[in-house]
């Protein structure tokens, strides 16, 4: 019988490893890094089973500033490795730190395909609008009209969300959190590791050296609550200071829009309930963008499916189901053969094995 | 010579040879694939020595009758030791114009042309690009034709099958292979068994096929041609006991591999994207999981490494194959694992080049990109399998030492390997040594990079493992710690350590041997991978005339085996043919500052034995 050991709870700094960590003051992956911790610490993760993964750039130095497992690799290959990682020890809880350049850019296929193939990982995507390893160009997520080194007169391409592409892919868990929002940041990050199957959090980070305040139009604390909606699973979305604004959806159109409670005849019960497992309406909110619309925070969509990894343990645990030892003679003769005896011309038969 | 110039006999019975080279060529979709595969088993089956050497197009189904659909099996086969697939062709089966257009030029003179006249209308000799019809005219005279209506025969023969007249026509290709059994006095049973087999679903198919490989056969028994044709007998190779399956170079590296992991006692995580001609190792790995063997078809070909690097990362062997364009892919991946020192396993199934180049036809130009092809100093192992048998040993080599060493391995193996067949003695797996992997466990004074004395590898700690938990990445690693280090003398020291690791391998690999010859003497012949067969018996030829040449044969490409310069150095001449520009030669000259010549060919296409012949001939008599 197997004994279970109790979980021994670990605080916060022990996840810390002994790297003196090196971002910029004021960056925010610290805070990033602090939540992090503080969710390995609330769900009990043990650092000898927890691999953290990391592509290139600022936010993939995160593995070496805990004390788990942690692999650096190279520039938008993380979600490959992880699959790799997955595909060998499917116990192992893996966890994917990315930016927006690596995982939306140079590693977008590999976002992609993590996604739809759904391999049970948490992806957290700390999304700056920037690079900033390279020294400040523009990336993917970068608004139009950013000036940049690379882009004097200002960029002209659109950009991509982060959610709304997670959501194309078939990802089965989507979610947003602010950087700084250390109350709400973690419960976000355990969901995703609660999830089984690819979960991507998209965390809206501030570069602080080139592309400081860049989320302030909806994180600046005066404007906070007007700007920004924390979903929940099936209660009423309401926003604003009070609580005294909500979403419903337009009559006779597909999109939402913003209501007040008290105002025209609106009430609590003409608001939209948050369904987590509703593709279409996750669409709606992760799309929402300020100062019109409030941006959309928490759990935008879950709704789980068989993890990647546990269909391809199905397929082997069928093919080895009979128990038996792997025998490589038996492989190399499972072909057809011919015996070739002595003297051969008497002996010379065939056998189809 | 290989192949025989015994063809002409006359005789109405039939005639003995040594060895025969025959060649089925048609279109794409006329099965020729398919048909050389048969009479490869049922030449087997009849104790006969064998090469063959599959040439289809990259096309899937190229317009028919086209010249560029052409595709073609040849076999060589015979009563003593074949080493290739044949240098000019005794038989030739056309089932087209077009098929008679592309393979003429490889015909023996006097050699015999069976022909499908009835393929041979308007529209398919205008296709072929025919002004005329290359029967009717005198523009094969050098060759022994026989025209025989194949279609129309076949169609007559499975007349009252049922079948439609395109189901019948698709047969065509069973007719000729009866007729060649005839020709050949082979046994058709195991063709009879195979067909009943594959068409067991598909009763009147069955009896299609049937019909016609029968019928051909009656045709070679009844028809008045033996006088002018010849009937012929190859009897039996001395071929040792055993149990022999006919294996080509993909399933031996497939099997090598599964082999190498159940060795090693590690799960196998195999991670490809498809690309010819390496596809195929994917294809029979993905049948093995009760081998221990998880395949992984990824969205490219760097998510395959990288995957596969995961793999090794997390404890399993980690294997990813490609040809040339997608290992420039995968480049910077294997950078990664030589650079966190993590076993990888890296098979290219190389092509012809540059870029797309000739998927399907074979070259072994990806010799520098497997040896130098990385940014940085970032050394590997590099072997290379000498033909489709070797491929399985090479492949349990590539996993011993990447295990050991912790590092990257190349195996290079190419399409003439990969699709070539030749009988091979199973052997018995139970007596190969194992190589268990043993993974760190102990935290006591553990780090990453604590390495082992005698070998420089570091130990494997994989997660999971309690108090051995640590950060590995690509930034420079601390020789101490493992830590991320920018130190100027710990940048030198890792590099040299690498490096180390890698030369001292030659400590352990065997030393080189010479393959057939003196180990000095006024000229050695010098290959790697699948030039195997040409040269050996080029050597072999030279010899019996008294020409004492020597051939040496490279398994390990880098590190080179340590006898390697001195053997080189014992003889006057050093001829190194490669079908390439001449790869393998810049390493030698630069390792030991030899005068070495190549011989270099790229046609997509192996050498003749007479090429390597003529050229070392030439040498000695400049």
């Amino acid at each position: 019988m197997n004994v279970v050991a109790p979980v021994e709870k670990r605080l916060p700094k022990e996840y810390a490893s002994d790297q003196e960590v090196r971002w910029c003051p004021g960056c925010g992956d610290y805070a990033i890094l602090k939540a992090v911790q503080r969710t390995l610490s609330d769900v009990g993760a043990r650092p000898e089973q927890t691999v953290f993964v990391s592509g290139i750039g600022c936010a993939a130095r995160f593995p070496y500033y805990l004390s788990t497992y942690g692999f650096h690799t190279i520039h938008g290959r993380a979600p490959a490795i992880a699959t790799g990682i997955k595909l060998a020890n499917p116990e192992l809880d893996v966890w994917i730190a990315t930016g927006d350049g690596d995982s939306l850019s140079i590693g977008g296929n590999h976002l992609l395909h993590i996604l739809r193939r759904n391999v049970d990982v948490q992806i957290l995507l700390f999304n700056n609008e920037i690079y900033g390893l390279t020294k400040g160009q523009y990336s993917p997520t970068s608004r139009a009209g950013t000036r940049t080194p690379s882009t004097p007169e200002g960029s002209i391409e659109a950009p991509v969300s982060a959610a709304v592409f997670a959501l194309g892919t078939s990802a089965r868990f989507v979610a947003r959190a602010v950087d700084t929002q250390q109350k709400h940041l973690p419960g976000v990050l355990a969901r995703a590791y609660a999830h089984k199957g690819a979960s991507l959090v998209e965390i809206l980070q501030n570069c602080i050296v080139y592309n400081d305040g860049v989320f302030a139009e909806f994180t600046e604390r005066d404007v906070a609550a007007d700007r920004q909606i924390h979903v929940e699973h099936g209660k009423p979305m309401r926003f604003g200071a009070d609580g005294e604004k909500g979403l419903r959806i337009r009559a006779g159109t597909l999109e939402l829009e913003v209501v007040r409670i008290g105002e025209d005849g609106v009430t609590e019960a003409d608001l939209l309930m948050h369904d987590e497992s509703n593709r279409t309406l996750a669409g709606l909110l992760a799309r929402m963008t300020p100062p019109t619309m409030p941006v959309a925070l928490g759990v935008i969509y879950c709704d789980p499916a068989p993890s990647y990894e546990r269909q391809v343990g199905d397929q082997v645990a069928k093919a080895t189901g009979t128990g038996k030892t792997p025998d490589l003679n038996a492989l190399l003769r499972s072909g057809y053969t011919w015996t070739v005896g002595a003297p051969r011309r008497d002996s010379d038969t065939s056998t189809k094995a | 010579m290989e192949g025989s110039a015994a063809l002409e006999g006359a005789s109405p019975q039939r005639k003995q040879l040594e060895s025969a080279v025959v060649r089925f060529a048609g279109d794409s979709g006329d099965g020729m694939q398919l048909t050389g595969g048969r009479f490869t088993l049922a030449t087997a089956l009849a104790g006969n020595n064998l090469a063959t050497f599959p040439d289809f197009p990259a096309e899937i189904r190229a317009p028919a009758g086209t010249t560029y659909g052409v595709s073609a099996f040849q076999i060589n086969f015979g009563a003593h030791e074949i080493k290739t697939a044949g240098d000019t062709v005794d038989v030739l089966i056309a089932m087209n114009p077009a098929a008679l257009k592309v393979n003429l030029s490889d015909m023996r003179a006097n050699g015999l042309l069976l022909v499908d006249s009835g393929a041979f209308g308007e529209k398919n000799l205008r296709k072929a690009g025919y002004d005329h019809d290359p029967l009717e005219d005198d523009s094969l005279k050098g060759f022994r034709v026989m025209k025989i209506d194949m279609s129309q025969l076949t169609q007559d023969a499975l007349k009252d099958t049922g079948l439609s007249k395109k189901d019948s026509l698709r047969c065509k290709n069973m007719w000729a292979l009866g007729l060649v059994y005839w020709i050949f006095d082979r046994d058709r049973q195991s063709t009879v068994d195979w067909l009943n087999s594959k068409f067991a679903k598909t009763p009147d198919l069955a009896a299609g096929t049937l019909a016609a490989l029968n019928a051909g056969h009656a045709f070679g028994e009844t028809a008045e041609i033996s006088s002018d044709i010849g009937a012929f007998t190859v009897p039996p190779a001395a071929i040792g006991a055993g149990v022999y399956h006919n294996v080509t170079g993909t399933e031996a590296i497939a099997w090598g591999l599964a082999a190498g992991a159940m060795l090693a006692e590690l799960k196998m995580v195999f991670c490809s994207y498809p690309i010819t001609p390496a596809s195929g190792i994917l294809h029979v790995l993905a049948r093995l999981k009760e081998y221990g063997v998880v395949t992984f078809q990824a969205e490219d070909e760097i998510a395959a490494v990288c995957a596969a690097i995961g793999a090794s990362y997390a404890g399993s062997l980690g294997v990813t194959s490609s040809s040339g364009p997608g290992i420039a892919l995968k480049a910077e991946g294997i950078g990664l694992a030589a650079a966190t020192e993590l076993p990888l396993v890296v098979i290219n199934s190389q092509r012809a080049g540059p870029s797309t180049g000739m998927p399907t036809k074979t070259e072994q130009s990806d010799l520098y990109q497997a040896v130098f092809g990385r940014n940085a100093d970032c050394p590997l192992v590099v072997l290379a399998a000498s033909s489709p048998a070797d491929c399985f040993e090479t492949a349990i080599e590539a996993v011993r030492l990447a295990t050991k060493y912790m590092t990257p391995v190349m195996l290079l193996s190419d399409g003439y390997i990969a699709n070539a067949s030749e009988p091979w003695a199973l052997p018995d797996t139970d007596a190969f040594a194992r190589f268990p992997v043993q993974f760190r466990k102990d935290p006591e004074g553990y780090h990453p990079f604590l390495r082992d004395p005698e070998t420089l590898a570091r130990p494997w700690a994989v997660p999971g493992t309690p108090g051995l938990e640590h950060r590995l990445g690509g930034l420079e690693r601390d020789y101490d710690t493992g830590n991320v280090s920018y130190d100027p003398a710990n940048h030198q020291r890792m590099t040299d350590a690498r490096a180390d690791k890698i030369a001292g391998m030659a400590r352990e690999i065997p030393a080189q041997p010479v393959e057939l010859g003196n180990d000095h003497g006024p000229i050695a012949v010098v290959g790697w991978g699948s030039t195997y067969g040409p040269i050996n018996l080029a050597v072999e030829h030279l010899r019996d005339q008294g020409i004492d040449a020597a051939h040496i044969h490279l398994r390990h490409i880098w590190p080179l085996p340590a006898n390697l310069g001195d053997l080189l150095r014992r003889y006057e001449r050093v001829l190194v043919p490669e079908l390439n520009k001449g790869q393998l030669i810049t390493l030698l000259r630069s390792e030991y500052l030899l005068p070495a010549k190549g011989l270099n060919k790229v046609t997509g296409k192996p050498f003749a034995i007479v090429e390597v012949e003529d050229a070392v001939r030439a040498w000695l008599e400049a």
